[in-house]
């Protein structure tokens, strides 16, 4: 299975770039996929707007997290937290200072990003399971802190009480949310174009080439530390986003945004769709939100059946030799 | 003083069910490099037993508990027989995938089986009483509780350091095929050290039933407490689970009695602490 993935990393970022790759997809045709399928799923579906708002979030945090486990290999169970700061920056700064859904968005980025970039600092001169272990303080501190500071984040209860105003001024967030699966489709496809650019870029190979080996990259004269810092900081950014995405479209914060279970499902939905290829992030994200969607809707310890046997099906039948079988069966083009 | 002397005392306890559930995992994470998630659940198969057992089934306390611990061990072999031995050699990911798909399976299970109720453990009258120690009263079950950590760590430190069972076992993990060649029943070996870690799992979901309530979220709710135990005093080094599991309980115990509104930052801000001061376990440089 290590083989495959290898190979596999290695053409996906050739076929990102254009010019490097004369049979592979620009950078731009997968975004405008998901742009295409995701406006018809809203068309198509227009009572179920605010699963589809879900999707696209949870894809935007997904697609995060597979820049640090799939592309750089870092395996984190504390992505939550860069998630739950960017949800709580947006909440407070659309409470205390401005309403406004953009400036809020560019507050969860900065917020996300801020944090990887502290907490990156620290994580990543550590590898493996401590690297892992560490990960998971960071979040359960941060979910600590939260819960105490009561007159900021509501505690328990929630953030909520904040009403944000239009967004550019003209589209009002209408009770259907129309307006916000339209927002949270857009920001996924802009952030998911970003995101396939880094990682066909010299940049994104040079991370991918730590992530094979990080001995010989030294060698080469690559800076290690400083690459993952960057692409740490990089990946805060987005799940920030998604963060604040998700306190803008639910106007609310909980505590759960913070928290281990959500780390750990991240983690469930990439490995479902296949790490490292960033489209997979989005496969694996929309098909477990719609599997918890329709099995938790009938019973809470249903939908831990049912998750847990995926998982042991998911290492059984490993979705990335499906993945090579089907390509395969395709002809070769992605 | 008062206080103090009642966080050393409640602390200890503490940290020896943590020591008791955590030293299993550590042998096999450390030693059999087999990451086992599914520990949380064993604790709970066993602790469910013994609850099951006294109350439903009127068994004795003295004959419930080793039944349960034997049935935990049983469980254990046969999920390492059937499944988990294929898993060996698989990355890591892989393995944490599979064992937490194997908790998620056990706690819907549970809970289908016997409800969402917190279970109890009926104790006998023996411990049910308590003890006087001049400056309060220890329920005798603390005492049991500290007394069976201690005699773990010294049974387990002793199998594995001087029986020919633990020679086997170090032989083993270093280079299996050398051990087999020389005639170590290796697949038995394996098979044997994981049945005993989930034992040690079951008992310590028992002694800790007061401590840490049973209910099917065990698995997972307990399971992190394990891992920070096992990372900080290093995988495969029962001396440093010890000393982990004693510096950690002692911590969350004292922030509990003296500052419980910062819920479990302390511990969680310790373990930062130590993981990145010793990065490869406590007492290992």
């Amino acid at each position: 299975m290590n083989t495959i993935t290898t190979t596999e990393a290695l053409a996906a970022p050739a076929a990102a770039t254009a010019a490097a790759a004369p049979r592979g997809a620009p950078a731009w045709r997968a975004p405008l996929v998901v742009l295409v399928l995701g406006a018809a799923a809203c068309a198509l579906a227009p009572d179920q707007l605010g699963l589809m708002t879900r999707i696209f979030i949870t894809a935007l945090l997904v697609l995060s997290l597979d820049l640090v486990v799939g592309v750089a290999g870092l395996a984190t169970l504390g992505h939550a937290a860069l998630f739950g700061v960017g949800a709580y920056a947006a909440g407070i700064f659309a409470l205390q200072v401005h309403p406004d859904p953009l400036i809020g968005l560019a507050v969860g980025i900065a917020a996300g990003a801020g944090l990887a970039l502290l907490s990156g600092a620290f994580l990543l001169r550590y590898h493996g399971f401590t690297f892992l272990m560490l990960t998971v303080a960071v979040s359960q501190i941060l979910l600590s802190l939260a819960q105490r500071a009561r007159g900021w984040t509501g505690g328990d209860d929630g953030l909520s009480g904040f009403v944000m105003v239009p967004l550019l001024g003209r589209f009002e967030f209408d009770l259907e949310g129309r307006v916000a699966a339209c927002y949270a489709l857009a920001v996924l496809v802009v952030l998911f174009y970003v995101a396939r650019r880094l990682v066909g870029s010299p940049f994104g190979l040079a991370v991918r080439g730590i992530h094979e080996n990080p001995v010989r990259m030294a060698a080469l004269g690559t800076p290690v530390f400083r690459r993952l810092w960057v692409l740490y900081t990089v990946a805060g950014a987005i799940a920030g986003a998604a963060g604040a995405l998700s306190a803008q479209t639910n106007a609310v914060v909980g505590l759960d945004s913070l928290s281990f279970a959500l780390s750990a499902e991240l983690l469930v939905m990439l490995i479902l769709g296949g790490a490292g290829r960033l489209t997979g992030a989005i496969v694996g994200a929309t098909v477990f939100t719609l599997l918890h969607h329709t099995a938790a809707s009938i019973n809470p310890y249903h939908w831990l059946f049912v998750v847990g046997t995926l998982l042991m099906l998911v290492v059984v039948v490993s979705p990335a030799k499906v993945w090579a079988w089907v390509r395969r069966r395709a002809g070769g083009v992605r | 003083m008062n206080t103090f002397l009642n966080i050393m005392i409640d602390g200890l306890a503490y940290s020896m069910v943590l020591f008791v559930i955590s030293v299993g995992l550590s042998v096999t994470l450390g030693l059999m490099r087999f990451v086992n998630l599914s520990h949380g659940a064993f604790a709970m198969v066993g602790g469910y037993c013994a609850a099951l057992l006294t109350r439903e089934a009127q068994w004795s306390f003295w004959l419930a508990v080793p039944a349960a611990v034997a049935a935990t061990a049983v469980l254990g072999a046969a999920l390492e027989m059937l499944v988990l031995r294929h898993l060996y050699r698989r990355k890591e990911l892989d393995q944490v995938l599979f064992t937490i798909g194997l908790s998620f399976v056990l706690i819907a299970a549970t809970n289908a089986a016997v409800g969402p109720q917190v279970q109890l453990i009926p104790l006998p009258s023996l411990l049910a009483g308590s003890v006087d120690l001049g400056f309060r009263t220890l329920p005798t079950q603390r005492l049991l509780v500290i007394a069976a950590g201690c005699t773990v760590a010294a049974l387990a430190a002793w199998a594995v350091t001087r029986t020919r069972f633990g020679i086997w076992l170090r032989a083993t993990v270093d280079h299996s095929g050398t051990a087999s060649t020389l005639g170590i029943p290796i697949r038995t070996v394996q098979c044997a050290s994981f049945a005993a870690g989930a034992a040690l799992a079951g008992l310590g979901g028992i002694l800790g039933a007061e401590l840490m309530p049973l209910e099917p979220y065990y698995a997972l709710k307990y399971l992190m407490l394990v891992l920070v135990v096992v990372a900080v005093g290093g995988m495969g080094s029962i001396a440093g689970t010890l000393v982990a599991a004693i510096l950690l309980g002692l911590i969350e115990t004292a922030s509990k009695y003296l500052a419980s509104e910062w819920g479990s930052l302390f511990f969680f801000v310790a373990m930062a602490v130590l993981l990145a001061w010793r990065p490869n376990g406590l007492l290992k440089r």
